[in-house]
């Protein structure tokens, strides 16, 4: 009965139990895990809190916009962040050697956070136009959607985020029915370019970078001291972990990056293998039932749209998960409600909001 | 239209886009959902295998790592390849030597530390500072240097009490030495301490360890090749930070040996040969473009700057005023004067100004059209009626004024521009000069006037603007010699594997080479060079030549001499006499070596530079050398490989 009238409430403003609570439950471990790895640093725990208040409020914010209002915006937001990125490329500020950043004098931001956003919208939208699945010259049009931006991004240069957005447009296409055959064609293609890229069209100095980028372990000096550290936080954890406030590595400074990228480096020395697989389970949660609610929603726009956020989280998910524990190459991407950091919390809560306000607004047809 | 209410149902009447049916693309999105989640599920399924791996096969290993031991990173850095002539003898290696250096974050109070050290060694502020700046960019988990070059003794102080100062560390490495002092030192160049600008633009990784860097020289053209790469190893250090164990090792990449195409004999007599003159002296082979000696007078001795130089020392290297440390072969100016007449000769024949018959009167001076301004011929009087040959071998000045005129200075400068004058030649050494070669447009951006006729006319004779280095008139008599073929000059002879001793000669890099419209013009030129030795300016140097030369004699005015005075050497001061040119090849039917020389206030050209380059050739070309070939071998020195 209490249950039922939370559950109303929860309706009313619509937002999704389930995945509310598995949002909650993660961020929660994510602070007293920042706790110790921010050696007991409450400033740092208080000052992620504020961030996480504001991401839910963000969320339940875009929550109550009904969804037609995504759909007509998309074309225009996604115009709006070319256009950003472009004033970046021409104009933008340089930190630590990568041009991302752009001062409007009030406010710094980065438009190619935008782009995460913008991207499946705006690739959903195109393609909810379409008879699906997609025809091989629709799939011109994605890869231009894509592709525009993910090369601006690659251009600044910020790897990261790049990948994300290509990962987006490519998750639209495929959720959007694209035919096996063709996806087979691409795949084929790309492991055609590449061995050719790789002959004629790099220096030695750049197959150098990326070997480095392939196998930090080869360049322990530079790159490969972050990989070596975190394995051996990860490794010495065991099972269970060393417990709550006793990890080594990160408190004695070893870990670099202890609270932000490389979290999970210290969540894992001092949780183990029981703490990695429950948090992993977690996401896979958050993820699933993401997925769930992408197929119970009324139109092919808002189920590519929900279904790529969806996955957009996971690729922040398993690309830093992958990196700390040295199976991926070393890319910046936070791990998701965990990494201490605010600009990627922002945009992915904003998902999130999409995700509740398609969903919860399914029976509410906009006449 | 229609897209913009997404929501809107569909009505009977209003088609909808012809193929779209929701409920089948509803199944669709569905399907390709339960792939995504097993896609999904299967990541993170790799990434627990992972976990599992790390924290359950190798937790042991991890936890020996975490635990009471940490694991440091040391780098290693390579061993520095030798330098040799190209007969092998040696002219770069290293010795060892041992420098004390602190590791930061395992020293508690800095100043305590350094307080105590200054007890037992010498610590001047200069180390200290030096110091400081280093060790800000340094991970503090490396060790940074303090000192160099310990004393025997002060290592005996040090090590007594070595435990009591944790994060101190004496560490052996090798220095560069150069066993033959100031002899080519133009050509080998010098290591010397990496700086601050080099440390911002350097790879970090490479050069972490690393102390030096290639200065100038070769040791900096070619610091890649010399250098090798870094390799590190993996060691277990107990609390205070005191290595323990190697636990893994990557040794380090040492880098090539390297053979310059010099003779440092050959060498030795061209350093020589400039007696107390400055100037220099460049001999290139003209079928490859090997530097067989590179000589720039005065020298000095690169071995002190290995390990800094002191302060008043460098001082008195820098504000010499012979100037020392100016590569004068690479980066000296001087304008080539007569010794490009040859080349005049070939832009007059090319252009059809002139013909190998064409003759001109000179009575001593020439004048432009409408100018009453006397352009004087070096001869007072003058040379009477001469022909191109003539004019070549005499060094006729009224006769090149009178071609200069006729051939005007964009052809001037297009033609020998072909010969690498007023540009780099592209010699492997840093630092090269591009010169002078004046052109209508070049005196219109930096001088804001137009082009004068006067100035071609001095520019007729190698005077005025024009301005060239002996690397680039060498070059050029080399292409010259080779009737067109063109070498870029290089120092680089071949490259040595230390580990294999496997040799990889160079190849000559050839250049576009000079076409003329008739291949004979180049033997009337010769022709005219041959005369100046046989009979010409500079027959005093073909007495007794057992090979036949062809050369061109050079004076280069420092001194303006009044429109209405005349030049006199025995009344002028010694810095303001001219600078005495030579070039020249040998021998004529085969040319086996090209030579320039410059004498600083030498005079004339051909009492004094053109013996200068006989001397050269004579010991090149009949193998007159002072002392034997034979190679001296000193790689077995003692080579620590930087561990304690």
């Amino acid at each position: 009965m209490d249950r039922s009238r939370e559950g109303k409430f929860l309706r009313l403003i619509h937002l999704d139990l389930a995945l509310l609570l598995g949002l909650l439950v993660i961020s929660g471990m994510g602070l007293v895990v920042l706790y110790s790895a921010g050696q007991r640093d409450l400033a740092l725990v208080t000052g992620q809190t504020i961030r996480l208040g504001l991401g839910f409020a963000i969320m339940l914010a875009l929550a109550q916009v009904p969804p037609h209002y995504f759909r007509f915006w998309s074309p225009w937001i996604y115009l709006a962040g070319v256009l950003l990125l472009l004033a970046v490329m021409a104009a933008g500020d340089v930190s630590k050697g990568a041009r991302r950043w752009l001062d409007l004098g009030v406010l710094r931001f980065q438009p190619s956070e935008i782009m995460k956003l913008a991207v499946p919208m705006m690739m959903s939208w195109y393609f909810a136009e379409k008879p699906l699945p997609p025809r091989l010259w629709h799939l011109l049009g994605g890869v231009l959607i894509t592709g525009v931006p993910f090369l601006l991004i690659v251009k600044q240069p910020d790897l990261g985020t790049a990948l994300v957005v290509g990962c987006a447009g490519a998750f639209v296409l495929f959720l959007a029915g694209l035919s096996w055959v063709i996806l087979l064609g691409l795949a084929v293609m790309l492991g055609a370019a590449v061995p050719l890229f790789w002959t004629f069209a790099m220096h030695d100095y750049q197959r150098q970078r990326v070997l480095t980028f392939l196998d930090p372990e080869s360049d322990p000096l530079g790159a490969g001291y972050h990989i070596i550290q975190s394995k051996i936080a990860i490794g010495s954890g065991g099972i269970y972990g060393k417990g709550w406030l006793n990890g080594t590595q990160s408190h004695l400074d070893f870990l670099p990056e202890g609270s932000t990228d490389f979290i999970f480096a210290a969540f894992s020395e001092e949780f183990g293998l029981v703490g990695g697989c429950l948090l992993l389970t977690l996401y896979f949660f958050v993820i699933a039932r993401c997925l769930y609610m992408a197929t119970h929603t009324p139109d092919t726009y808002t189920r590519l749209l929900a279904g790529s956020l969806t996955l957009i989280f996971f690729i922040y998910a398993f690309v830093n998960s992958g990196m700390v524990s040295g199976l991926l190459p070393v890319v910046g991407l936070p791990l998701p409600l965990f990494s201490y950091g605010g600009t990627s919390l922002v945009t992915i809560m904003a998902g999130f909001g999409i995700l509740m306000s398609v969903y919860s607004h399914r029976r509410t047809p906009t006449r | 239209m229609k897209t913009w209410r997404p929501f809107a149902k569909p009505t009977a009447g209003e088609p909808l886009a012809r193929e779209k049916d929701n409920t089948a693309e509803s199944e669709l999105f569905f399907r390709r959902t339960l792939v995504v989640l097993f896609a999904v599920f299967l990541g993170f399924l790799a990434v627990t295998g992972r976990l599992v791996y790390l924290q359950v096969l190798n937790h042991e290993r991890f936890t020996t790592l975490s635990e009471s031991n940490r694991v440091r990173v040391q780098p290693l850095p390579p061993t520095r390849g030798f330098i040799f002539d190209r007969n092998g003898v040696l002219l770069a290696d290293n010795l060892a030597s041992y420098h004390l250096e602190i590791t930061r974050e395992q020293v508690k109070d800095l100043g305590a530390t350094l307080a105590e050290l200054r007890q037992r060694i010498e610590l001047t502020d200069a180390d200290i500072e030096r110091y400081r700046k280093l060790a800000r960019r340094a991970p503090p988990y490396t060790g940074v240097p303090l000192r160099f070059r310990l004393s025997d003794e002060e290592i005996a102080r040090l090590a007594v009490d070595l435990y009591r100062l944790p994060g101190v560390d004496i560490k052996a490495d090798l220095t560069r030495r150069y066993p033959l002092g100031s002899l080519a030192v133009h050509v080998i160049g010098y290591v010397g301490r990496i700086d601050e600008s080099e440390l911002r633009r350097l790879d970090p990784g490479q050069y972490s360890g690393s102390t030096h860097i290639g200065k100038t020289g070769v040791e900096r053209s070619y610091e890649d090749l010399l250098r090798g790469r870094a390799g590190w190893q993996q060691v277990e250090t107990n609390a205070e930070g005191r290595p323990l164990r190697v636990l893994s090792r990557t040794p380090p990449t040492p880098g090539q040996h390297i053979y310059l195409s010099i003779d440092v004999r050959l060498q030795a007599v061209a350093e020589k040969a400039l007696e107390d003159y400055n100037g220099a002296i460049v001999a290139l082979d003209p079928r490859n473009g090997e530097v067989l000696a590179l000589a720039s007078q005065p020298t000095y001795d690169p071995n002190p700057f290995v390990n800094g130089i002191d302060f008043a020392s460098y001082r008195q290297l820098n504000t010499s005023k012979d100037r020392p440390l100016l590569n004068r072969a690479l980066r000296g100016i001087y304008p080539p004067g007569s010794t490009i007449k040859p080349l005049m000769a070939l832009a007059g024949l090319e252009y059809g100004v002139i013909n190998r018959y064409t003759g001109v009167f000179c009575p001593g001076f020439y004048r432009l059209p409408g100018s009453s301004h006397k352009f004087r011929d070096w001869r007072h009087g003058g040379h009477g009626s001469v022909s191109m040959d003539q004019a070549i071998a005499q060094s006729c000045d009224v006769y090149f004024y009178n071609l200069a005129f006729g051939l005007g200075i964009d052809r001037l400068h297009e033609f020998l521009d072909r010969f690498h004058l007023g540009r780099l030649t592209g010699i492997d050494l840093p630092g090269e000069k591009g010169a002078l070669l004046p052109s209508q447009e070049w005196k219109r951006r930096v001088h804001k006037h137009p082009w004068f006729a006067g100035d071609t006319i001095s520019a007729g004779i190698g005077q005025g603007y024009f301005l060239a280095t002996p690397l680039q008139l060498a070059h050029a008599t080399a292409v010259i010699s080779q009737r067109g073929a063109d070498f870029k000059p290089r120092v680089l002879l071949a490259t040595e594997d230390p580990g294999t001793r496997i040799k990889t000669p160079e190849t000559p890099r050839p250049l576009p080479p000079v076409a003329v419209k008739n291949p004979q013009f180049w033997d009337t030129v010769i022709a005219g060079m041959i005369h100046v030795v046989e009979g010409g300016t500079a027959h005093r140097i073909g007495i007794g030549a057992k090979y036949r030369i062809a050369g061109k004699t050079g004076t280069a005015q420092v001194f303006t001499v009044g429109q209405n005075e005349r030049y006199n050497a025995s009344r002028l001061a010694r810095h303001l006499l001219d600078h005495a040119l030579f070039v020249a090849f040998a021998p004529v039917d085969n040319p086996r070596i090209a030579v320039a020389v410059i004498a600083e206030h030498g005079g004339g050209g051909s009492k004094t530079a053109a013996p200068m380059a006989r001397k050269v050739m004579d010991a090149y070309l009949l193998d007159k050398y002072d002392q034997p070939a034979a190679a001296r071998d000193t790689q077995g020195d003692a080579r620590p490989d930087g561990s304690e």
